[in-house]
């Protein structure tokens, strides 16, 4: 079992990592020929920096639009963010000590995960509208990362694992040696929704993170009358003229 | 003026039939505005119910002369999916679009339409996703293995006919695109899709007999030089006799320093033509010589409404050659929301009109522009600033009669900008009202600025055969301007967009409202300026 989860990882890390590359390689390479920010815009790049901080930290303009799932989502990417990090207490040693004193929040932040998520998902099906645009993907993701969150809960909460050997098993795949991984089923559930989770992240929905910062209505300096913009597939046009 | 007549719409002969037609034209389909709601509650889904809203196809010889195939061409379903893929490596704004929504619902109930018709197709997500379904089957991995799973549809011809009828029901507003969390823009969908439908011989009859005009003629209404020349002496008689003022309204005047670049509409829509006599005022009484071209009469730019960057090139193309031929310092544009979109966002691209170019193709123009200015000046950025330097008088009791208040449009709101700061566009408006009227209300601010709702005309639907659309289109706009109406006594609504103006008078009746309710901003301009009348 423990080959069989390392070469997943390593499977699931290569994927990741290789999909998610390609993807923003793709959206640099693709030309956005117009300035079409959504005004009002920022009139300098520094405007726009902030103006995508404010996005990506306080989704703003999710808060502009609809309090509900503001808050439920806001609530799941923040727990998940800090769930994130505590993590990365199982792939380092020493620990840093940022990490060390997010430990305590990132414990909870694990239950305002889950119930950012529950909510999230509550409203798929109480919602008219939103139950309308719902496919099964979209209810999938979400019984995937509340299955993540819940079997991540319960073994630190309810029936623990050995998480030294668990650490000692991630510490091992990262200088390429195969530790035991303590035989507990609630781990291996854990551990292959979030293999799952890495692989179809590059090729889904989940693409919304990279996505953010290539939206051209978000990340366009409003200066056109100062600037000339123009894409190179655009500039052949002028030949003609 | 009869309500029939307003010309910016196509009048409503009746249309050629179309072999393969998607949208088969309907019998005059009954129009019902919807009652004011009163609390405006997001509508209960009404699946289909505006299914039977079906726009006239283009006839051969208008997609022709816009180079588009006449008929739906053998094979379209493979080459509209061919030309989706071209149009993803094209536009970043439709790939990462494509890919980015996670069904939050945010933006469902954005959208006018959706609010007027309740229909769930017009919720901009399902709008998308009808593009989004075709690009996840034949563009992703998961659309390929599991279609079923992610929503991905097959390119049919039932899914070309809903791409007919709901991306035209789409007025490429922008709302949503201010209330999604990634910045997904409709818009920008919905002219991809246009793209993809007249590529593979689809299109629309109002928008590409339009655009055939503009070719042919100079202008969106099609009216040639002559009859512009009349219309605009007439205009000088009409002034002169009503205030004494011998304001010019100059063509093709070579030398002048001005070029206004104005809708077609209003050289004798109304309440159009007002403002325009309010442009000539504001220059005669600044002692600004200016000249309209009979080569670019016509701001409007409908290239844009159908997503074809070559169209919206050619057509923006006439202003710069009329500038460089005519010699002016400076490009003006008067009052019209998309135009004003294309050519503050889009013309130095396009053309070269503005500043901070490194290439001799749009050098060669903007050294002769004036720098002194912003290339291309909105005529309110002309006229404000004029107000501030104390270069204009108003007798502001002159509109003491109309309590008036400020319609943004979409285009300007979301998509352009006046002025120095982010919001000026808000604000030059407004400050323009306020010096030349005592009296002035704001609506609801969740419908102005950049949350403001489309009229329910624009993008090219402004056509009578969508009129019961336009008219539910225009649902949210109408309570709010009743609320201020049942509040404050408002009379006048002003705005600064030529398709705002005709789709209002006609819409304004059904909701119970005097058509003359709507009007522009030059038009309160007009009323209120005192002129030099010596000369």
């Amino acid at each position: 079992m423990s080959l069989f989860f390392a070469i997943l990882f390593y499977i699931a890390t290569l994927i990741l990592a290789g999909g998610v590359a390609y993807r923003v390689y793709d959206y640099a390479r693709t030309p956005a020929p117009l300035k079409i920010p959504t005004t009002p815009a920022p009139t300098t790049s520094g405007g726009v920096a902030f103006r995508m901080f404010r996005e990506v930290v306080f989704f703003e303009s999710l808060f502009k639009s609809n309090l509900w799932i503001w808050a439920l989502g806001w609530l799941f990417h923040v727990g998940l963010a800090l769930v994130l990090l505590r993590h990365l207490r199982y792939f380092t040693e020493p620990v840093n000590f940022i990490i060390a004193f997010i430990q305590p929040f990132g414990m909870y932040a694990g239950f305002a995960m889950a119930t950012g998520l529950a909510g999230l998902w509550a409203r798929r099906f109480l919602v008219e509208r939103i139950r309308y645009i719902s496919t099964p993907s979209d209810h999938l993701m979400l019984a995937l990362l509340l299955g993540i969150a819940v079997t991540g809960l319960l073994m630190k909460f309810v029936m623990h694992t050995d998480i030294v050997a668990v650490k000692s098993f991630f510490l091992g795949l990262m200088v390429f040696e195969i530790n035991p991984l303590p035989a507990h089923p609630g781990l291996y559930l854990h551990l292959g929704m979030v293999v799952l989770l890495m692989i179809i992240f590059p090729v889904s929905k989940l693409l919304h993170a990279p996505g953010l910062f290539f939206s051209p209505t978000r990340n366009q300096v409003d200066n056109p009358r100062e600037t000339r913009h123009l894409a190179p597939w655009a500039a052949k046009f002028e030949a003609k003229n | 003026m009869a309500d029939e007549t307003t010309p910016v719409a196509a009048a409503p002969a009746p249309p050629p039939a179309a072999k393969s037609a998607p949208g088969k034209p309907t019998e005059k389909a009954k129009v019902v505005a919807p009652a004011f709601r009163e609390y405006p509650t997001i509508p209960a889904l009404k699946i289909d119910s505006m299914v039977e809203s079906n726009p006239y196809v283009a006839a051969a010889v208008h997609n022709e002369s816009v180079g588009f195939p006449g008929t739906l061409v053998e094979g379209w379903e493979q080459k509209a999916v061919a030309k989706m893929g071209e149009l993803l490596g094209k536009y970043r704004s439709l790939k990462v679009y494509m890919d980015s929504c996670v069904h939050c619902g945010a933006c469902t109930d954005k959208c006018h339409y959706f609010i007027g018709t309740g229909d769930p197709k017009n919720m901009p997500v399902a709008r998308q996703d009808l593009m989004r379904s075709v690009y996840r089957r034949y563009y992703t991995l998961p659309g390929k293995l599991f279609p079923k799973l992610v929503g991905a549809r097959d390119m049919t011809k039932d899914v070309l006919d809903d791409w007919f009828r709901y991306y035209n029901q789409c007025s490429e507003c922008r709302r949503c695109s201010v209330f999604c969390p990634y910045g997904i823009d409709t818009a920008e969908v919905t002219m991809a899709a246009k793209e993809i439908m007249h590529s593979v011989g689809l299109g629309h009859k109002y928008v590409n007999e339009i655009i055939g005009k503009v070719h042919k003629i100079g202008n969106n209404l099609g009216l040639p030089g002559p009859a512009l020349e009349n219309t605009l002496e007439g205009l000088e008689e009409d002034v002169l006799e009503e205030t004494g003022a011998a304001v010019k309204y100059p063509l093709d005047v070579k030398g002048a320093e001005v070029l206004l670049v104005t809708p077609s509409a209003d050289f004798f829509a109304e309440p159009h033509v007002d403002s325009l006599i309010g442009y000539g005022k504001v220059f005669h009484a600044a002692g600004i010589s200016w000249t309209l071209s009979s080569k670019a009469s016509e701001a409007g730019n409908f290239g844009m409404f159908i997503g074809n960057y070559e169209q919206m090139q050619k057509i923006a193309m006439r202003v710069r050659e009329a500038a460089l031929e005519l010699g002016v310092k400076r490009i003006v544009v008067g009052e019209c929301g998309h135009a004003w979109r294309v050519a503050y966002a889009f013309w130095n691209t396009l053309t070269g009109i503005g500043a901070g170019a490194n290439d001799p193709f749009a050098i060669q123009l903007q050294k002769q522009l004036d720098p002194n200015y912003k290339q291309p000046s909105h005529i309110c950025e002309v006229t404000w600033d004029l107000i501030q330097q104390g270069r204009l008088k108003f007798n502001k009791e002159a509109n003491d009669h109309r309590i008036v208040t400020f319609h943004d449009s979409c285009n300007v709101a979301r998509g352009s900008r006046m002025g120095d700061y982010a919001g000026g566009q808000f604000d030059i408006p407004r400050n323009i009202i306020r010096a030349v009227a005592n009296h002035y209300v704001d609506m609801s601010e969740a419908t102005t600025r950049e949350k403001t709702f489309c009229c329910g005309g624009g993008g090219g639907l402004l056509t009578d055969e969508l009129l019961d659309l336009r008219v539910k289109g225009a649902l949210p706009r109408m309570e709010a301007l009743n609320r201020i109406v049942q509040d404050n006594g408002v009379n006048f609504m002003a705005t600064i967009c030529a398709i705002c103006k005709a789709q209002f008078t006609k819409v304004l009746p059904y909701y119970g409202f005097k058509m003359s309710m709507v009007g522009g901003v030059h038009q309160l301009v007009s009323t209120a300026i005192v002129l030099n009348n010596e000369q």
